[in-house]
């Protein structure tokens, strides 16, 4: 005799130790030994996809359709089965990312945009709570049909219990009471649930072995083996039908639920939280892509003689096939069996309640509710000191609600609904976040603008052809409204719309919900334009194993590490931030300065832990409004290589002007030094010039005052006198005219005539000029050596003169005063004319040679010797062949007089003519 | 196991043997009311076909295990390295 306060004891009990399961999972993994760090702890919890829905469900459908539950198996099995592309593809990025939901995941590929985020938070909410519902339901209904025993009764012929006296309201309490307790007991970074994992996989275990018990059970004790099942039920015409694909309604059914089931594997949020936010270690997946399946095998293997066992037991149609696992037990009077079947049952179902409630509250935490209060500047929540407890209170209260509302959805409409209905409606809500996942990794192209309209479309045509035509079953909504369409609109009709007919329910909402997500998704995507954090993401999450770094991102942070430490500290906690604080500092070998600004590298990894307890798109708006950063677009980051490389040819231009610069002060210095040398040179001219200028000046004052005082002076003496006068007067001049010369030589103002010039001619005419002075005091002799023609040679003529003038003038001064002898001769020498006067004087000493052609210089002791010139006779000579392009010079053993030579060069005219004559 | 990409290709070829396995024509071939082994000849083909494609699976990932491709537990650790 089953009593119902022991079944009620042993289900408790039951709980219990599944709770004292999972807080030993949880001290396991607080000591860092993990329980579920191996593949088949992660392979059964990837086993929560079996629910109550499976453990009675599969049954009642296999007793209406035959093969028609086996997509929902085979499904997920060919997911699997690629798993290792797809799967490990999402794991890997939801690691990389810190991942904590599937709303996470889609926010966070398209650019961590909280709308998306919020969408996807509010169609699971409202797609997986007629899903819990169900499992309510089968909960109570199992319940019920258990505390009957030894008496079958289905529960619908007890009529409805008063809402105190409702098991389900019961269980969702319990069950409510059991999700707070596993998932939410405090904010985890990483939004791991060991202990919860630990205590799934149990019950994977427990339902698993509980279905092959009551499989067994049947075929081989209550019936003979499988084959003596379906020989018994081969004889039956009705249940033949069942043996044939048509009963499953065919392949259009065949093949959407397959599609189905693949996608819900994926996007269940319940299965991306094992699968996915659970995973401790990638490499677990390699095991999970056979044991899965093979789980899926085994609980079904006994699915279809079960079924006809069942339908053979109570022909009558009197026993619901969804009841037949509890019920064929209890008709074989095995009440262990049947507590223990009901123990599976409840397994089933509170796995997937646990694990719903929990992703679905993380969800709407961190990507529903955080968003929309961070936003709300009134409440000031992002200046709260402490928000863990405010996102434990939100995850509490959400476990509540959605629990709530799914007992409500199973008071008001479940009744109406088998099973796999009502599980189906939450597959294909679940299937529209296919696209964008599946899209998301694999196409980067596919953007935020073409997730959010794909998606809301596909969950507003959802929402039409599926959860309304509940709503109208169920008498919330005129019948009319399944029949006729709304306002008796034809084409409106929601299980077939625009006229689609053919189609089960399933398939149908299936089609047009896909039609017009996938539709938009890839129309949106090719006509709208990615924002740079939509691209920046698209890349890191089609391209993960390419780039696990997250590089896309540059910021501009202007936060201390202080700031940082503390925004953590609001959301995990002081002593957690703390410790992350210090992981990071070890593993990076640097000390954290709390002053220092926050380099980049820190501001991500805080915006990583944070995503890991609030979601990605509230942790980009926590760690922004701290850190006040700009995420730079790639136009600021163009600007600031711009800026870069301008400051770069700045200062290259710099290094140029100063090497300039220094190059011109140098040539500064240099003019300066050589101005200076020039100005010392000038003072030196001027005061030998006056020195100079004084001296015959002197002697003409003398003179002239001597004439004057004496008026009786004889008259040859005044004569004699006078001559001195003239002659100081006209070396006066001499030496104006020469100072003038010089000066205009060496400021090169000079006009020169150069011209082609006959040697000979200038030589002639020097001679005459000088002939006077051979004759003046004493007879000089004159020898000159001169061939009749001489070539041209291009020079002025005058200064030419003057060359030779001054050479012979010298020549006659310094020859012997007894018997004077000056001789000049001219002639080619090594394609240059050379002229050479010389005499025999007293010669020039070789100190002298060569600085008697500096200005005022001569030989012999200036202040013994009377000067016998001006000083600047030979320097202005100088001048002038250089000018020419010549040289000359003195050669001279004193004693034996001296000989000056310089040299001309030819005019082109001349040189041709010495070529010719040297022919 | 040599190669390392023989095992994606081993899986990807099992994936596509289930559509073909579980689809229209091939099934149609068994969808009839005859019984094989006491039972009904589509029960028996498509667990089968469903054991099959999991042993095999089993295989193809198992034999690939003795030696992974080797840079996988490196992008592994990398992959963890940013954690907190």
């Amino acid at each position: 005799m089953l009593q119902g306060w022991i079944i009620v004891l042993v289900s408790l009990a039951y709980l219990c130790f599944l709770f004292a399961i999972a807080s030993y999972g949880d001290r396991r993994a607080d000591q860092g030994r993990s329980l579920i760090a191996n593949p088949y702890i992660y392979a059964l919890s990837i086993a929560v996809y079996c629910t109550s829905w499976t453990f009675y469900g599969s049954v009642g459908r296999a007793a209406s359709s035959g093969v028609g539950f086996l997509p929902i198996y085979l499904g997920p099995t060919l997911m699997f089965i690629c798993g290792w592309f797809v799967l490990r593809k999402i794991i890997r990025i939801s690691k990389v990312n810190k991942i904590t939901s599937i709303a996470d995941f889609i926010a966070s590929r398209y650019g961590k945009s909280p709308l998306l985020g919020g969408l996807v938070a509010v169609i699971a909410v409202i797609g997986i709570m007629p899903y819990i519902s169900l499992q309510l339901k089968a909960i109570s209904t199992s319940f019920s049909v258990l505390v009957q025993y030894p008496e079958i009764v289905m529960p619908q012929d007890l009529g409805s219990a008063p809402l105190l006296q409702d098991t389900a309201l019961y269980a969702a309490l319990i069950m409510a009471a059991f999700s707070v307790l596993f998932g939410t007991r405090h904010i985890d970074a990483s939004e791991h649930h060991e202990g919860m994992v630990a205590a799934i996989a149990f019950e994977s275990v427990v339902k698993l072995l509980a279905f092959l018990a009551v499989g067994v059970f049947v075929t081989f004790l209550v019936y003979d083996g499988f084959g003596d099942v379906f020989s018994q039920a081969a004889a039956v015409p009705a249940l033949t039908r069942l043996f044939s694909i048509e009963a499953a309604g065919g392949y259009g059914s065949w093949i959407s639920l397959m599609i189905l089931a693949m996608a819900a594997i994926i996007c269940l949020p319940r299965q991306f939280q094992v699968a996915v936010v659970e995973n401790v270690d990638e490499r677990h997946l390699r095991k999970a892509v056979w044991l899965f399946p093979l789980y899926l095998f085994l609980i079904n293997i006994f699915v279809l003689p079960i079924a006809f066992g069942g339908l053979l037991l109570f022909p009558d149609g009197g026993v619901d096939a969804d009841t037949f696992v509890l019920t064929l037990p209890m008709a074989e009077r095995q009440e262990g069996l049947a507590l223990f079947v009901f123990i599976g049952g409840l397994s089933a179902a509170t796995g997937m309640i646990i694990v719903a409630t929990i992703a679905i509250s993380t969800m709407v935490s961190n990507d529903l509710v955080m968003p929309v209060l961070l936003r709300v500047g009134r409440l000031h929540l992002s200046e709260r000191e402490d928000l863990t407890g405010l996102l434990l209170a939100i995850r509490r209260g959400t476990i509540l609600i959605v629990l709530l509302l799914g007992y409500l959805y199973a008071r008001l409409i479940g009744e109406s609904y088998a099973l796999v209905t009502i599980g189906l409606v939450s597959f294909a809500a679940a299937a529209q976040f296919c696209p964008a996942i599946i899209g998301g990794i694999f196409w980067k192209g596919a953007s935020r603008a073409g997730a959010a309209a794909g998606m809301s479309a596909g969950f507003l045509v959802w929402a039409y052809t599926l959860l309304l035509p509940s709503f109208a079953r169920s008498g919330w909504l005129p019948a009319a409204f399944l029949e006729e369409g709304p306002f008796g609109i034809d084409l409106l009709k929601p299980y077939e719309l625009f006229g689609l007919t053919g189609l089960d329910p399933i398939s149908h909402a299936l089609f047009w919900s896909m039609f017009a997500n996938i539709g938009l998704l890839v129309g949106v995507s090719l006509l709208t334009r990615q924002s740079l954090v939509e691209r920046a993401q698209a890349v890191l999450f089609v391209d993960v194993f390419r780039r696990t770094e997250d590089q896309a991102r540059i910021w501009r942070a202007t936060a201390s590490v202080r700031d940082l430490q503390g925004l953590l500290a609001r959301f995990v906690g002081q002593q957690r931030a703390s410790s992350a604080f210090s992981r990071y500092a070890r593993r990076h070998g640097q000390k954290l300065d709390v002053q220092a600004p926050a380099d980049t590298a820190l501001v991500r990894f805080t915006e990583r832990q944070l995503a890991g307890a609030i979601g990605a798109a509230s942790a980009r708006i926590m760690v922004a409004s701290v850190v006040k950063e700009e995420l730079l677009d790639i136009d600021q980051v163009m600007a600031i290589l711009d800026e870069a490389s301008q400051v770069i040819e700045y200062s290259r231009r710099l290094e140029e002007k100063s090497a300039q610069l220094e190059a011109t002060s140098r040539e500064l210095r240099a003019a300066n030094e050589r101005l200076k040398d020039l100005d010392r040179m000038k003072d030196d001219f001027v005061s030998t010039v006056s020195h100079e200028l004084r001296t015959p000046l002197t002697s003409i004052r003398s003179f002239s005052e001597i004439l004057f005082d004496n008026p009786d002076l004889d008259a040859d003496q005044k004569k004699e006198f006078l001559k001195i006068v003239i002659s100081e007067s006209e070396r006066l001049t001499r030496l104006i005219n020469d100072v003038l010369d010089m000066a205009k030589m060496e400021a090169d103002q000079l006009d020169w005539y150069m011209a082609e010039t006959d040697a000979r001619a200038v030589i002639d005419q020097a001679l005459a000029a000088t002939h006077s002075l051979l004759q003046r005091d004493r007879p000089i002799a004159l020898e000159t050596d001169l061939p009749t023609r001489l070539p041209s040679v291009h020079a002025d003529a005058d200064r030419l003169t003057q060359v030779i003038v001054n050479l012979l003038s010298n020549a006659v001064k310094f020859c012997d005063p007894e018997r004077g002898r000056i001789g000049i001769t001219a002639g080619l020498r090594d394609g240059l004319l050379q002229v050479e006067v010389w005499d025999n004087g007293p010669g020039v000493p070789e100190a002298d040679q060569e600085r008697i052609f500096e200005k005022f210089q001569q030989a012999g002791h200036i202040l013994t010797d009377k000067p016998q010139g001006t000083g600047l006779g030979l320097p202005i000579c100088r001048q002038i062949i250089k000018h020419f392009g010549g040289t000359i010079w003195v050669e001279s053993v004193p004693g034996r007089g001296a000989r000056f030579s310089f040299t001309v060069p030819l005019a082109e005219a001349g040189e041709a003519a010495v070529s010719a004559s040297a022919e | 196991m040599t190669r390392p990409g023989l095992m994606n290709e081993r899986l990807m070829a099992l994936f596509l043997l289930g559509l073909l396995l579980f689809g229209p024509p091939l099934m149609g071939a068994f969808d009839r009311p005859a019984i094989a082994l006491g039972i009904p000849v589509l029960y028996l083909y498509l667990f089968l076909a469903w054991l099959c494609l999991i042993v095999f699976s089993a295989l193809a990932i198992e034999g690939g295990a003795q030696t992974p491709s080797g840079a996988e537990p490196e992008d592994l650790d990398r992959a963890f390295e940013d954690e907190g």
